[in-house]
């Protein structure tokens, strides 16, 4: 048997955004190893959820706590947050004009060196070996780096970006907001292969979705729906195809 | 500043002291406040001048008097009461000067403070300074090599004496006595400034740089820069301005004016760093200036670069008259505001000379309570067969409280002109203040990157040496924990 190691717990958690609830009494435990697959529909509280533990200001948390590695995060700022090796890709990612991708990659690998007090070197060759590795992963070409961060990307590149990210900061706790949506078949495919290759037993990955799509390609240990701010139904991969076919609504009658 | 939650991160790092707020303390050889024909004849004869230049400024005076003052900037500041400025203030000199050697260390010191070292040893590489304190030159670097290749480049008050010639005939000529208001004043009672000519065929390979400084609190600055380029000439200038921290206001009323003959390339560049009064409004440089290049030669270039980032007020809107037939004319802008900054900047292309070319690129950044317009003109002329202007102002905002105007004025009197306009106008967001912390970036670096990254386009524009420092101002001036 093994013994499962918590990497991210939520425990009661309230949260509101101005005076509206948007997260009610929600409990999650994530374990080293494991994928999440978070679905339900829109206005459930999907992307509140991820951008609560990614430290998102416009959030007051009520009651409840989150714990990383089993330390409350609650009092740490975002980019703390990120150093400690939690990563939120974003459902749509900002563009940063007049800032290219190079620049702001190697800025973000920097940072987290330097978090963790290592050697920060610029334009280092552990750098750009790294990128080069991923790059070829990902199967995107080299003039990719030199544009400017998302500018003009289409939104394929977007989401390939942020896998980029994700696999750069090597986080132990990836939050993936729609990763899947707006890709084609073979964007969807590489970012799938992406995420798996990424995927080792000291890491979780939760994955929000409103598709069964991607959870073809990348199996969850457990999908969660959320409905109101609350997680009303958890299963195996089985559920998400179940929910492909009924929807949302039996899940309303049941509870 | 603002109740609302989001963006006051962002405007935490606004807010930082000025770092070239100190004084020098130095005797300085001042003449009585006022202004009348008196004081002007008093300071033409300080500086030992020829008579026409004496002529010039009573000439410009008593247009002066007539003139109002201008008010139809998107500026609001008390009425300058001009009996109450000093027009000539310098450092008191025993015995003239013969080299830098001689120069007073306290003032030496005081440049090299500032980052700008003067002495041999220490002179910065590639770059020429002449260095003017309040109304006097200090003295200019690399004197010996640019006189080897016959460039010309010396303080104005040192040109009257040994290039009448020159002056007499080139200066005025682009902004004519009477041209506006603070032109006007500056024509009248303009102490020192530079002066440059590069002869036929010369690339100067130095930077020429001329780095102003205002010391005495009661003083104002009213320099005149006057820059010739001769036929196949190129030279780049850059200039570059700071002043102490005092509560009452200060007045800059600088006049530059640049000629460029037959083929000949200038390019002027301006750091602006003046003290900004502070987060109350008090004291302050008015840095009310004129700068206008004349592109009289066929194929001839001027090219303005500005990064605005110091005083109370800025009014300057740096043009290019397009005479020369394939003439270009472009400008380059960054205007930084914060506090209660007010700046109405922008440039005016006035097209007369065949197939003539203008860009502009104007980039705004306004924070606090500041003020921040882009005031432009372009104008095409009948005779200005084919002309083309292209013209982008962008405004990033920071804050709530802030208050940014776009005024860009289009004539056209050609039907074979072609004319492009693009604005945008964005914020700095919460959500991408968010993106950059969820990758780790602390809130100061991702600030400074946007800002940075906004005004990329302008930065590199700059000669290289600058561009880095420019972009580092800009940086202090974001952050909360430097300096």
């Amino acid at each position: 048997m093994i013994t499962k190691v918590p990497i991210l717990e939520l425990k009661n958690l309230k949260v509101t955004i101005g005076d509206k609830e948007v997260l009610k009494d929600l409990n999650l435990t994530v374990n080293k190893g494991e994928i999440h697959a978070i679905m339900g529909p829109n206005g459930s509280g999907k992307s509140t959820f991820s951008k609560v533990i990614a430290g998102h200001p416009s959030y007051d948390i009520l009651s409840g706590d989150i714990l990383f590695n089993g330390k409350s995060i609650l009092s740490l700022e975002p980019d703390q947050r990120s150093h400690l090796g939690i990563f939120l890709a974003f459902q749509y990612p900002i563009e940063i004009p007049g800032v290219s991708n190079e620049e702001f990659l190697e800025l973000i690998y920097n940072s987290k060196l330097e978090a963790e007090n290592k050697e920060v070197k610029t334009l280092s060759t552990d750098f750009f070996n790294l990128l080069n590795e991923k790059l070829k992963l990902l199967d995107i070409s080299e003039d990719f780096i030199w544009r400017n961060v998302n500018e003009g990307f289409s939104g394929g590149e977007k989401k390939r970006n942020e896998i980029l990210q994700m696999m750069l900061l090597d986080s132990e706790l990836s939050i993936l907001d729609e990763i899947d949506s707006g890709l084609d078949i073979d964007a969807l495919k590489i970012i799938s292969n992406g995420i798996n290759s990424f995927m080792n037993p000291d890491k979780a990955i939760i994955l929000i979705t409103h598709y069964q799509r991607l959870l073809d390609y990348v199996k969850p240990t457990y999908v969660h729906v959320i409905q109101n701010g609350k997680i009303i139904k958890t299963g195996n991969a089985d559920l998400a195809k179940e929910l492909e076919l009924k929807g949302y609504d039996w899940l309303k009658e049941i509870n | 500043m603002t109740d609302q939650p989001n963006n006051t991160d962002v405007e935490k790092f606004v807010n930082q002291p000025y770092k070239y707020g100190f004084s020098t303390n130095i005797e300085n050889d001042n003449i009585a406040k006022g202004l009348n024909e008196d004081i002007i004849r008093l300071i033409s004869k300080k500086k030992n001048e020829p008579a026409f230049l004496l002529k010039f400024r009573l000439k410009a005076y008593k247009k002066w008097k007539k003139m109002k003052f201008p008010e139809w900037g998107q500026l609001q500041f008390p009425e300058i009461d001009f009996q109450d400025i000093i027009y000539y203030s310098a450092p008191k000199q025993t015995k003239k000067l013969e080299s830098l050697d001689d120069v007073d260390p306290e003032l030496l010191k005081t440049f090299e403070k500032l980052g700008i070292p003067l002495t041999e040893q220490k002179r910065l590489s590639n770059v020429a300074v002449d260095a003017i304190f309040d109304s006097a030159s200090i003295g200019t670097t690399y004197k010996e090599e640019l006189a080897k290749m016959n460039i010309v480049f010396t303080s104005l008050s040192e040109a009257a004496q040994e290039y009448p010639e020159l002056i007499q005939k080139y200066l005025g000529k682009v902004v004519p006595i009477g041209d506006n208001y603070f032109s006007t004043l500056n024509s009248a009672v303009f102490t020192d400034g530079s002066f440059c000519y590069i002869p036929e065929n010369v690339k100067c390979p130095y930077e020429l740089s001329t780095y102003f400084r205002i010391n005495e609190p009661k003083s104002g600055q009213y320099e005149r820069t006057l820059i010739i380029a001769a036929e196949n000439s190129q030279v780049s200038y850059l200039e570059g301005c700071t002043a102490p921290q005092y509560d009452d206001n200060q007045v800059h009323a600088a006049v530059v004016e640049l000629i460029a003959l037959d083929n000949a390339d200038i390019k002027y560049s301006t750091v602006q760093n003046w003290y900004t009064g502070d987060y109350k409004s008090r004291g302050g440089i008015q840095n009310l200036v004129t700068k206008r290049g004349l592109c009289s030669g066929t194929n001839s270039k001027i090219s303005w670069t500005q990064v605005e980032t110091g005083s109370s007020v800025t009014w300057k809107y740096p043009s290019c008259l397009l005479v020369g037939d394939n003439s270009q004319g472009e400008f380059y802008s960054v205007s930084f505001t914060k506090d209660y900054q007010q700046a109405d900047t922008g440039s005016k292309m006035i097209h007369v000379g065949k197939n003539s070319r203008s860009k502009i690129i104007a980039k705004g950044i306004c924070a606090g309570n500041s003020r921040n317009t882009y005031r432009g003109a372009v104008s095409v002329n009948a005779k200005a067969l084919g002309a083309r202007n292209y013209s982008q102002c962008d405004s990033l905002l920071m804050g709530n409280s802030t208050n940014s105007n776009t005024f860009p004025f289009i004539s056209v009197r050609n039907p074979t002109t072609k004319i492009e306009h693009e604005a945008t106008t964005t914020t700095v967001g919460e959500e991408q203040i968010f993106y950059f912390l969820q990758r780790g970036i602390s809130l100061e670096k991702a600030i400074g990157l946007i800002v940075s990254g906004f005004c990329q386009e302008v930065f590199t524009k700059l000669p290289l040496e600058f561009s880095v420092e420019a972009d580092q101002l800009l940086r202090l001036k974001l952050e909360g924990t430097v300096g």
